[in-house]
């Protein structure tokens, strides 16, 4: 077990540096580099020269690399120079928002999803089975900004029941979390419901039923945990995912989250904070996929034995 | 007494047998004969969507007809059931020593009660260190194991019957021997019944008392174990039991016969066994024949059964 964390740990830090590396990279090949972008079209020649002296952008790639690098391992991003304040503390100030929406969309999602995965899959081909299929299939289909206008539309401006926009209370958080949790609830019916009408076949099944078991007893008891384990590590993806910014959502609400700092520092070249954020972001995947995985191997005694070799 | 059938294809058709206390009863036939359906029908473990016709008589109650709930309770309690492939049937994620004991934790036994009678249990059916292997996972097990943990689990409610499906099918063949002398030892140390589906002739001959041999999905052939493999009454058997010069010593599979074995979906018209038989006339073409007692204590399902040479 130690064995197994402290090697997933060692390669998750080199998925980090892989996606630092990236983000150098591909924040470069961007055409207008952020001298250009932070002093307008009016600036002069000499002006832009100077702030990219001061930025170090006319150093050669390597040099930029290495100290960036070398910044990164210090977690120092630099500063925003939009904010003129550590690009860090200016995604951490966000991350908790968004962490939140999360958390709510994927409690949602997990409960509703089970619930949904376990009755459909119970008795394939059901009229249940079929009846959650469809539902689920919409759930998946309906673009979430759409949901997301039309629950504005209808819950904050017809019924006046619960705030459009912002943050910062449960009730601003029910429509965003909902709007998200919908597609979400359905990825984890549909992994459910095929877990679990894999799991009814298997022969384990009849012999619990052999012991006198009702259905309920067998589906709560042998069925749904052996089914469980493609749906952990699909939430853990999911909420990584979410963590990178419901962009959309957050947009839709004005929810202040990660989602909307990332895409205004993409746009306006804000290097650091675009790092800062995409650092934290893999790393919470990173996190969120081992989580996953030593929950599966507490599940599955037999991934255990595997992680083992 | 168990005649069931009826559904897209009737799969099993006017089968009857009887269990007595305390005897072995074999269900013997090549796979596909409704074996395995005859068995889990008693205890109403059939696919779903299965429908089935007759009675099903357990002491003096019809299965066929009681409640769900009832079933239930003759589940596990009144009847046990050992499953072919012990890998398969055990829960691959939960400890030996749960699903051995979890019947009885399930009709409130206290915890401490539960574990030292799974321990009495395992070291029952001849696992070695029960306290070393109690929790340990099916896959941490050998073959033999498995299927000793699988009798544990069958035993654990006290079943008066406990029916074994290809018990030893999926094991080598020296386990297959210590696990049969197992089985024969809790009939005779414990009284308890056993319906013992095999296609195995050799495990018949040692554990049956009584055998029913079965052909897509009709009784082709029933009684004395010994007395219907050694002088068979139907053509079918006397094809299995001549395949096996001496029943008695060899590992004998009920295989390798000429032509294929009819499929109770699409099941030959009159006698079943026509198209294989060696005997067959016209009348086996269009009349089935009926199970009928051509000497004492002894039934077979052929035309001219009398003409039947060992
Ligand atoms: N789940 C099922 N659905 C439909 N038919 C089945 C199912 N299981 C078995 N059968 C059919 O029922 C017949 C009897 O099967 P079975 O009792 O398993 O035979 P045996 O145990 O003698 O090998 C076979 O023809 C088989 O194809
Ligand atoms: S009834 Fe006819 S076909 Fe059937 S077993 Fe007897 S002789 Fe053969
Ligand atoms: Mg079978």
């Amino acid at each position: 077990m130690t064995y197994f964390i402290v090697k997933r740990l060692a390669i998750g830090l080199l998925t980090i540096w892989g996606v630092v590396t990236a983000v150098f990279i591909v924040v470069r090949l961007a055409p207008g580099d952020q001298a250009t972008v932070a002093l307008g079209p009016d600036a002069s020649a000499a002006e832009v020269a100077a702030l990219r002296h001061t930025l170090g952008l006319d150093q050669p790639l390597l040099v930029q690399y290495l100290s960036y690098l070398g910044d990164v391992v210090r977690l120092d991003f630099g500063d925003s120079y939009r904010f003129g304040r550590p690009a860090m503390d200016q995604v951490l100030e966000r991350f908790p928002a968004t962490a939140e929406l999360t958390l709510a969309a994927t409690v949602i999602a997990i409960v509703a999803g089970l619930i949904l995965g376990v009755i459909a899959g119970k008795k394939p081909g059901s009229g249940l089975d079929r009846a959650v299929s469809t539902v689920t299939l919409g759930m998946q289909a309906l673009p979430p900004f759409w949901v997301g206008i039309m629950f504005i539309l209808i819950f904050a401006l017809q019924l006046q029941v619960l705030p459009s926009a912002g943050g910062g209370s449960l009730a601003n958080l029910v429509l965003p979390a909902v709007t998200l949790a919908i597609p979400f609830t359905a990825l984890v019916a549909r992994m459910t419901r095929s877990g679990v009408a894999e799991t009814m076949s298997e022969a384990f099944v009849q012999t619990a039923r052999s012991k006198g078991l009702t259905e309920t007893q067998v589906l709560t008891g042998h069925v749904v945990k052996n089914s469980l384990i493609p749906v952990v590590t699909v939430v853990g993806l999911q909420v990584g995912t979410l963590l990178g910014g419901a962009v959309i959502i957050e947009t839709v609400f004005a929810w202040p989250g990660l989602g909307s700092l990332l895409v205004s520092a993409v746009g306006n070249r804000d290097y650091a904070v675009v790092q800062a954020a995409t650092v934290l972001i893999a790393l919470c995947v990173i996190v969120l996929n081992l989580a996953a995985d030593i929950i599966n191997a507490k599940l599955d005694p037999r991934i255990r034995l595997e992680a083992r070799r | 007494m168990l005649p069931a059938g009826a559904g897209t294809g009737t799969v099993l058709d006017r089968v009857s047998f009887v269990v007595d206390a305390g005897s072995t009863t074999g269900l013997i036939g090549e796979s596909g004969s409704g074996k395995t359906m005859s068995a889990m029908s008693i205890v109403g473990l059939l696919p779903p969507g299965a429908e089935t016709a007759g009675r099903i008589a357990w002491k003096s109650e019809d299965l066929l007809t009681a409640a769900a709930r009832r079933i239930r309770q003759v589940r596990g309690r009144e009847i046990g059931v050992i499953f072919q492939d012990p890998l398969a049937a055990l829960n691959p994620i939960e400890t030996i020593g749960k699903q051995v004991g979890e019947i009885l934790r399930r009709g409130g036994m206290p915890r401490q009660q539960v574990r030292a009678r799974v321990l009495e249990l395992l070291d029952r059916v001849g696992i070695p260190e029960p306290e070393q292997r109690i929790d340990v996972y099916p896959h941490e097990l050998s073959g033999g194991m498995r299927q000793r943990v699988m009798i544990a689990t069958a035993l654990a409610g006290e079943p008066q019957l406990i029916i074994a499906d290809e018990p030893t099918t999926a094991l080598d063949v020296t386990t297959q021997a210590r696990i049969l002398r197992l089985l024969a030892d809790l009939r005779d140390r414990e009284g308890v019944a056993m319906l013992l589906v095999s296609h195995d002739l050799r495990v018949m001959a040692h554990v049956a008392d009584v055998v029913v041999v079965m052909y897509a999905g009709r009784v082709a052939e029933r009684g004395p174990a010994r007395e219907v493999l050694e002088h068979p009454r139907h053509p079918y058997t006397r094809a299995l039991a001549h395949n096996v010069p001496a029943v008695s010593t060899k590992s004998a599979i009920a295989e390798p016969l000429q032509g294929a074995p009819a499929n109770p979906f699409d099941r030959p018209a009159g006698c079943a066994f026509h198209p294989r038989c060696p005997m067959a006339q016209d009348r086996c073409r269009t009349d089935v024949p009926v199970l009928r007692e051509v000497e004492p204590g002894r039934f077979s399902a052929c035309h001219f059964a009398e003409r039947v040479e060992s």
